[in-house]
């Protein structure tokens, strides 16, 4: 059942044993002088101000849909391109009208600046 | 059936059931985001155990990756992460609850009065839903409510753009990005 | 794939293309002359239109038996394009008053007509299901077109919600039925039902679920709640078009996908079919009695017919009146069309820049300062009650006599008695434009009342061949199956 995905289990693995023993290495062998401006939370070096939770701009939701959008189209350009060369020309000229409709989306989204962070 | 299977099945199984009772309960919205993250994940092997890796691939990228980025970003968005204790509709919880025992008496009744025996399903080829043959299917015979599909893709697209984008005179670039002014919510 | 597949889709091809097109020009339209797109729009649908007349008496399946080309299709399609016509003669001033101006209403109009096409066409579940999508995703965001206004913000959200959900009915009926029949194709279901080689609780459990999944969509009693609030927020040529396509596009969904499929469960779908039916009739006229806003009126006059539209449903199991049931329907159809933008179009004429002039006391000595409008929704009015000399009339009586051919004496008469309730407030609107004094202000917009003159005329016109139009729906479903 699962015997096909054991090296994706593997490096699945790997992955978390590696990032915790980089954590730990750090704890085991560096030096530890908290001071409060290190036990500050860490804004990328801005000071700190107000409280964490905060509303988030609403432009963040046109962005998190577009992304939804092309992520959607990526998971069916992957179904076409592991067959790519056993479907031929038919299956390219599918997959370049189905490519032209996104892009007249991707063009739209781009005219009316939904790309810019205005 | 193999121990194996068996284990891997309940274990799945489990967590399915856990995560999709945490989400209800919590009181957090974004604790219940998280928990569906970990539902869908859960969902996605399981389709994976069932000879289904595409279907689990777009499950994961699709669903636990894309929207529930959406979804995080909505909660943040509306300020919303703590919700109301109290039901907005009077007794819908009751209701609910009725309904849920009235639908298990109805699988049970089913189980236990059914006059045909419950056939076993026949053994599917384990290549049936690999993104290969998916691919061959969607090109052939699905070729077209795979266009409509892109059809329905861009209509969101542009339906999007147009709610929630403002029209009107961009202005002007400042130098720097200034970092969003926040509403305290 | 072949040339045949192509020459079948031509007509859903040509509005596609010409909505993309569409889209990607109107991105270089300056702001306050997209009477530009309105006219490419135009344009575009009476193209369409052409290509679909071309197709009249001709059927076949396309695309791996996805879609199906007939005589019923061919029918429905052309009422979608009038009604993505009248929709633009609706909808181009209106639009520029209310400060709502923009050239994407077009495009997303067109796709959801395309949908509608190949909802009418699909010959697969799964082609249902897409299909049904695709005309409601553009809908959602056309009823919510006038962002800053709440009421349509809520009529986005509360249509986006209620259609969602009842797609998911849809689809979990699809679901079971692929679970009992492991097959989507409408085709193959009638050969696995023939054979026998089915799972019949879960395939009787899935026809029902879809049953109710329609009967949202089309706004059927209980399932209808959502509809008035969603029409009166809508921008108001945005309601009539969702009160006339996308009904007669659920109305069509249902037949197609049950007559084509379901024959065999007949017996257990009729009563179902019979209760909504009913229901819908009664609770729609008589809710509509409380109104006093016309968009709300017309609302729930809206699902009232949607309930006569469903007597022809109900009689689809029986294979001797079924063909007659569905010429009615279609007959019907016509008529609800021409008499239901008709009334709308005097709507939009009688609503204020303000979106004030909604109320029925608005309509005080409307007939008496402008006989023309005034005497026209005395038309409509007329023919949505059933009185003859209007098309509605015809529509009725062969829908009432097609139900008792069937042997559905007792739902015949209940549709008669709630035509009667509707006779109360359809005529307390011709009271009011009448006999009651009143300063009503009117937006005066050529192609408003050419809709309004028009189709005045045609629904009293045309209601003088009643026989020949019939013998033209009749021809038409011949090749349903």
């Amino acid at each position: 059942m699962f015997e096909d995905y054991l090296p994706l289990l593997v490096i699945l693995a790997l992955a978390v044993l590696i990032g915790f023993i980089v954590v730990l290495l750090g704890v085991l062998f560096g030096p530890r002088r908290p001071t409060p401006r290190k036990m500050a939370p860490y804004e990328s070096g801005m000071v700190p101000y107000g409280p964490g939770r905060r509303r988030m701009s609403v432009r963040y939701y046109l962005i998190a849909v577009l992304f939804i959008l092309f992520d959607i189209e990526v998971v069916f350009v992957v179904s076409w391109a592991v067959v790519l060369r056993k479907l031929g020309t038919l299956g390219l000229l599918g997959m370049l009208v189905f490519l032209v409709v996104l892009e007249v989306a991707h063009l739209y989204a781009w005219k009316k600046g939904a790309l810019e962070w205005d | 059936m193999d121990i194996g299977v068996l284990l891997v099945y309940g274990i799945l199984g489990l967590t399915v059931i856990v995560s999709a009772v945490g989400l209800i309960v919590s009181r957090n919205a974004l604790y219940s985001a998280l928990f569906l993250v970990v539902n869908f994940v859960a969902v996605g092997l399981l389709y994976l155990a069932l000879g289904a890796p595409f279907i689990a691939f777009a499950q994961v990228t699709v669903y636990a990756g894309s929207i529930m980025v959406l979804f995080i970003f909505v909660i943040m968005l509306l300020g919303a992460e703590n919700l109301m204790l109290d039901e907005p509709l009077r007794g819908q919880r009751a209701l609910g609850i009725l309904l849920v025992v009235i639908f298990l008496a109805e699988i049970v009744l089913y189980y236990l009065l059914r006059t045909t025996p419950l056939q076993a399903i026949p053994a599917i080829p384990q290549t049936f839903a690999s993104p290969a043959e998916i691919g061959m299917l969607l090109f052939n015979r699905y070729l077209l409510p795979f266009e409509v599909t892109a059809f329905i893709l861009l209509a969101a697209t542009v339906g999007a753009i147009l709610l929630s984008k403002h029209e009107g005179p961009t202005r002007p670039k400042p130098g720097i990005q200034k970092p969003e002014t926040p509403v305290e919510g | 794939m072949n040339l045949s597949d192509f020459i079948l889709t031509l007509p859903i091809i040509t509005l596609l293309v010409w909505a993309l097109l569409l889209l990607v020009v109107d991105l270089w339209v300056p702001k306050g002359r997209k009477g530009i797109v309105a006219a490419l729009a135009a344009l575009g649908l009476a193209v369409t239109m052409g290509v679909t007349l071309s197709q009249s008496g001709g059927s076949g399946l396309a695309f791996q038996n996805m879609i199906i080309v007939d005589g019923f299709a061919v029918y429905l399609n052309v009422l979608y394009l009038v009604s993505g016509l009248v929709v633009v003669a609706l909808s181009h001033d209106y639009l520029k008053r209310m400060n709502l101006e923009r050239g994407e209403f077009y495009p997303l109009m067109f796709f959801s007509i395309a949908g509608m096409m190949l909802v009418t066409q699909a010959y697969n579940l799964i082609m249902v299901f897409l299909a049904l999508e695709f005309l409601s995703i553009p809908l959602y965001v056309l009823a919510g077109l006038a962002r800053e206004r709440p009421e349509s913000e809520e009529s986005s959200l509360k249509y986006f919600l209620l259609g969602t959900f009842s797609s998911a009915f849809v689809l979990y009926g699809i679901a079971l039925i692929f679970g009992a029949t492991a097959t989507t194709s409408l085709a193959l279901i009638i050969e696995r039902v023939g054979q026998g080689a089915l799972n019949l609780p879960l395939f009787i459990a899935g026809a029902a679920l879809m049953l109710v999944g329609f009967a949202f969509k089309l706004a059927a009693v209980p399932f209808h709640e959502w509809a008035p609030d969603v029409y009166q927020g809508a921008p108001t040529p945005v309601s009539s078009f969702m009160a006339v396509a996308v009904k007669a596009a659920g109305v069509a969904v249902l037949l197609r996908v049950f007559l084509t499929a379901f024959p065999s469960l007949a017996a257990e779908m009729a009563p179902l079919g019979w209760g909504i039916a009913a229901l819908t009739m009664l609770i729609g006229n008589l809710l509509a009695i409380a109104q006093t806003n016309l968009k709300r009126l017309l609302a729930y006059s809206s699902i009232s017919h949607g309930g006569y539209l469903l007597m022809a449903f109900v009689a689809y199991g029986n294979p001797q009146v079924a063909g007659q049931a569905v010429a009615a329907m279609l007959f019907y159809l016509l008529a609800y069309t021409l008499t239901t933008f008709g009334a709308w179009a005097v709507v939009i004429s009688v609503e204020q820049n303000d979106y004030q002039g909604l109320e029925l006391d608005d309509y005080a000595g409307l007939g008496l300062k402008y006989p023309w409008l005034g005497v026209a929704m005395l038309v409509f009015m007329l023919s949505l009650t059933g009185i003859p000399l209007t098309m509605g009339f015809w529509g009725k009586l062969f829908l009432f006599r097609a139900t008792v051919d069937a042997g559905y004496v007792e739902l015949a008469l209940i549709g008669l008695l709630s035509s009667l309730i509707s006779a109360y407030y359809y005529l307390r609107v011709v009271v009011m434009m009448f006999m009651r004094s009143g300063e009503p202000r009117i937006r005066r917009d050529g192609w408003l009342s050419l809709v309004a003159v028009g189709s005045a005329l045609a629904v009293v016109g045309l209601s003088l061949l009643p026989n020949q139009i019939l013998q033209m729906a009749a021809q038409a479903i011949l090749s349903l199956q």
